[in-house]
C-alpha cells in the first residue's frame, strides 16, 4: 500500500510522543482499541485552570495510519479549549492525511481517543469538585 | 558493514524469486528463434519447439522423481491446484463426495474447495497443530469411506513449516483415496519424491524457485493411472487434460530453474539455513518478546516468520522500507483480519498483527542479513517507545486483564 506524504511524515517525525502523569488531577487519558483488532492509541491532555489544552502525548500500537493520525490529533489540539477539542471530527484527520477508505477507523479511533481523554479529565474534575464541597 | 550492499534489499523469496540469470538465458532462443508452436507436426520450427518443451518436461519430473510423461504444463500454481481439486472431484464424484484438507492451506486449494461444496462436496477442513503441522492421526480419523481425495501441502508459504507427506500418504493411499500435494514452496528447496509421498497429483511452480512467473505444472500418476475433468477444452494439448498453446520460453525457462535447482539443492540449503539462522539469532539476542511462528524444526531452510509483540506489522513495515518482507498483519490485506495461516495454528490475534516473514534465497548475503538485523533492531525499539502496550507491559501491567474494546 503506498502511504500518503502527510502519513509518512508523521511516522517518521511523530509530533508529542510520550505520556503525561496520569495521576495528575490536570491530566485526561484516553485508551482506546484492543491489540487484538490492531490497534491501541493512548492519548493525553493536560489542561489549564482557564479550560485550554496546554500539552497532549500519545502512545501508538497499529499502523503507520494509526500512529499518523493519533500524531495529528496531538497537533491540533495543543492550545485548544475542550470544546474545540471535543467538535474535531475524523473526517478532517482523513482530508489533512489523505486516508484511503480501509485506513478511515484509524481516524475514528483518533477521534474516540480525544474524547475519551476529555471525558476522563472531566470525571476526574468531578470527583475531585465533590471532594471539595 | 559492507559497502556492497544495494538497496533495496530482496527477502521475500516465499512470495516470488528473481528469475537466475542462467534461466533467463535458456529461454531468450525460444523467443526469437525458436518460436515454433510445439503443436505444428509440419515443419522445423514446430519440431524445435516441441523438442524443447519435451526435454523441460523430463527436467521437471526428475526434480520429484517423476517420468515426464506425468507433467501436464499449466500457468502456474493456482491453476494447478484447481485442475488436480476439481479436475479429480468431478471425474470420481461417484465413487464419493468427500474431500481433506488443512485450515492453513493456500487460498488456491481452500478456495476450490470452498467452490466444490457449493456443488454439494463435503469438505473437512483439518485444524493444523500449534506448530503449523497436519496431524497425520487426525487425517486418518476425518477419513471416510466417502472420502476421494486429500489435498495437504508440502510446505506452508507463510511459515515455511513442512508437513510429513510420507506419513500422510500412507494413511491416504491405505484407504483408496486420490493425494494432492501443493508442492510450490518446497520442491526445489528441500528432497521430494512422488513415490515416497505416494502421490497423485503434485502442484508445480517455476517462479518459486527462480524460474519465470506465468509458468506451472501439475504432475498426474500415470501408475495407476489417475485421471482427471479437465477445466479448459480445446485442441486436447496434455493429454486433453489442458489444453491451449504451450508457452515455450516459459516452460524451457522452468526446465532449467528445475536442472539448477536440483544441481545446487543440498549446498543452497546449507547456504540459506545458515543465514536464517543467523538472522534469527542475531534479532534474537538484541530483542526480548520475539516469537517465531510453527516449527522450526520442520521448516524450510530459508524462511523465518517473527512476531514482534507490542508493535503491530505494518508500521513495522513502513520502517523496514529498504527491505522487501511481508507481513501477517492485517493491515497488509484488505480484508482488516490478520494472516489465517497465523489464527489457523491458534497464533493469538495480537501476534499475528506483529508478524514478519523473512524469506531468505539464493541470491542473499550475509551483509544484507547484517543490515536487516541491524535495521530490523533499531525499528522495533523505536516502535516500542511509542506503543502503550509495552509501556504498560514494562509497568507490569497485564494487557490481558484489560478490558479492551473491540472495534
Amino acid at each position: 500500500m503506498a502511504y500518503s506524504e502527510k502519513v509518512v511524515e508523521h511516522y517518521e517525525n511523530p509530533r508529542n510522543v510520550g505520556s503525561l502523569d496520569k495521576n495528575d488531577p490536570n491530566v485526561g487519558t484516553g485508551l482506546v482499541g484492543a491489540p487484538a483488532c490492531g490497534d491501541v492509541m493512548k492519548l493525553q491532555i493536560r489542561v489549564s485552570d482557564a479550560g485550554i489544552i496546554e500539552d497532549a502525548r500519545f502512545k501508538t500500537f497499529g499502523c503507520g495510519s494509526a500512529i499518523a493520525s493519533s500524531s495529528l490529533a496531538t497537533e491540533w489540539i495543543k492550545g485548544m479549549t475542550l470544546e474545540q477539542a471535543s467538535a474535531i471530527q475524523n473526517t478532517a484527520l482523513v482530508e489533512e492525511l489523505n486516508l484511503p477508505p480501509v485506513k478511515i477507523h484509524c481516524s475514528v479511533l483518533a477521534e474516540d481517543a480525544i474524547k475519551s481523554a476529555i471525558a476522563d479529565y472531566r470525571s476526574k474534575r468531578e470527583k475531585i469538585a465533590a471532594i471539595q464541597k | 558493514m559492507s559497502a556492497s550492499i544495494q538497496i533495496p534489499i530482496y527477502m521475500d523469496n516465499n512470495a516470488t524469486t528473481r528469475v537466475d540469470p542462467r534461466v533467463v538465458e535458456a529461454m531468450i532462443p525460444y523467443f526469437t528463434e525458436d518460436y515454433g508452436n510445439a503443436a505444428s507436426r509440419s515443419h522445423a520450427f514446430g519440431w524445435a519447439a516441441e523438442q524443447a518443451v519435451e526435454k523441460a518436461r523430463d527436467e521437471v519430473a526428475a526434480i520429484i522423481g517423476a517420468s515426464g510423461k506425468e507433467i501436464v504444463w499449466t500457468s502456474g500454481a493456482t491453476e494447478s491446484d484447481n485442475l488436480a481439486i476439481k479436475g479429480i472431484a468431478h471425474f470420481y464424484r461417484d465413487r464419493g463426495n468427500h474431500i481433506i484438507t488443512a485450515n492453513n492451506e493456500h487460498k488456491a486449494v481452500l478456495d476450490a474447495c470452498k467452490r466444490l461444496e457449493k456443488e454439494g462436496f463435503e469438505v473437512t477442513y483439518l485444524t493444523v497443530q500449534r506448530d503449523g503441522r497436519v496431524d497425520p492421526q487426525a487425517l486418518a480419523a476425518a477419513m471416510t469411506d466417502k472420502t476421494i481425495l486429500v489435498s495437504v501441502m508440502l510446505a506452508n508459504n507463510e511459515i515455511g513449516v513442512i508437513n510429513d507427506c510420507r506419513a500422510i500418504g500412507e494413511i491416504v493411499k491405505a484407504r483408496g483415496a486420490m493425494f494432492h500435494i501443493d508442492a510450490v514452496q518446497g520442491v526445489g528447496k528441500i528432497p521430494f519424491n512422488v513415490d515416497e509421498c505416494k502421490a497423485d497429483l503434485v502442484s508445480l511452480s517455476a517462479h518459486k524457485m527462480y524460474g519465470p512467473k506465468g509458468v506451472g505444472a501439475l504432475y498426474v500418476r500415470r501408475k495407476p493411472r489417475v485421471r482427471l475433468t479437465p477445466m479448459v477444452d480445446g485442441g486436447g494439448h496434455e493429454r486433453g487434460m489442458r489444453s491451449g498453446t504451450l508457452n515455450v520460453p516459459l516452460i524451457v525457462g522452468f526446465g532449467k530453474a528445475c536442472v539448477i535447482a536440483q544441481e545446487e539443492m543440498a549446498e543452497e540449503a546449507k547456504r540459506t539455513f545458515a543465514l536464517r539462522e543467523r538472522l534469527r539469532l542475531g534479532i534474537e539476542a538484541r530483542l526480548t518478546d520475539t516469537y517465531i511462528n510453527g516449527s522450526m524444526e520442520h521448516r524450510l531452510p530459508g524462511n523465518l516468520n517473527m512476531s514482534f509483540a507490542y508493535i503491530e506489522g505494518e508500521s513495522l513495515l513502513m520502517g523496514l522500507k529498504d527491505v522487501a518482507v511481508s507481513s501477517g498483519s492485517a493491515c497488509t490485506s484488505a480484508s482488516l483480519e490478520p494472516s489465517y495461516v497465523l489464527r489457523a495454528m491458534g497464533v493469538e490475534e495480537e501476534l499475528a498483527h506483529s508478524s514478519i516473514r523473512f524469506g531468505i534465497g539464493r541470491f542473499n548475503t550475509e551483509a544484507e542479513v547484517d543490515y536487516v538485523i541491524d535495521l530490523v533492531v533499531s525499528k522495533v525499539e523505536r516502535l516500542r517507545e511509542m506503543s502503550p502496550l509495552y509501556e504498560m507491559v514494562k509497568e507490569g501491567i497485564d494487557i490481558k486483564s484489560i478490558h479492551w474494546a473491540p472495534h
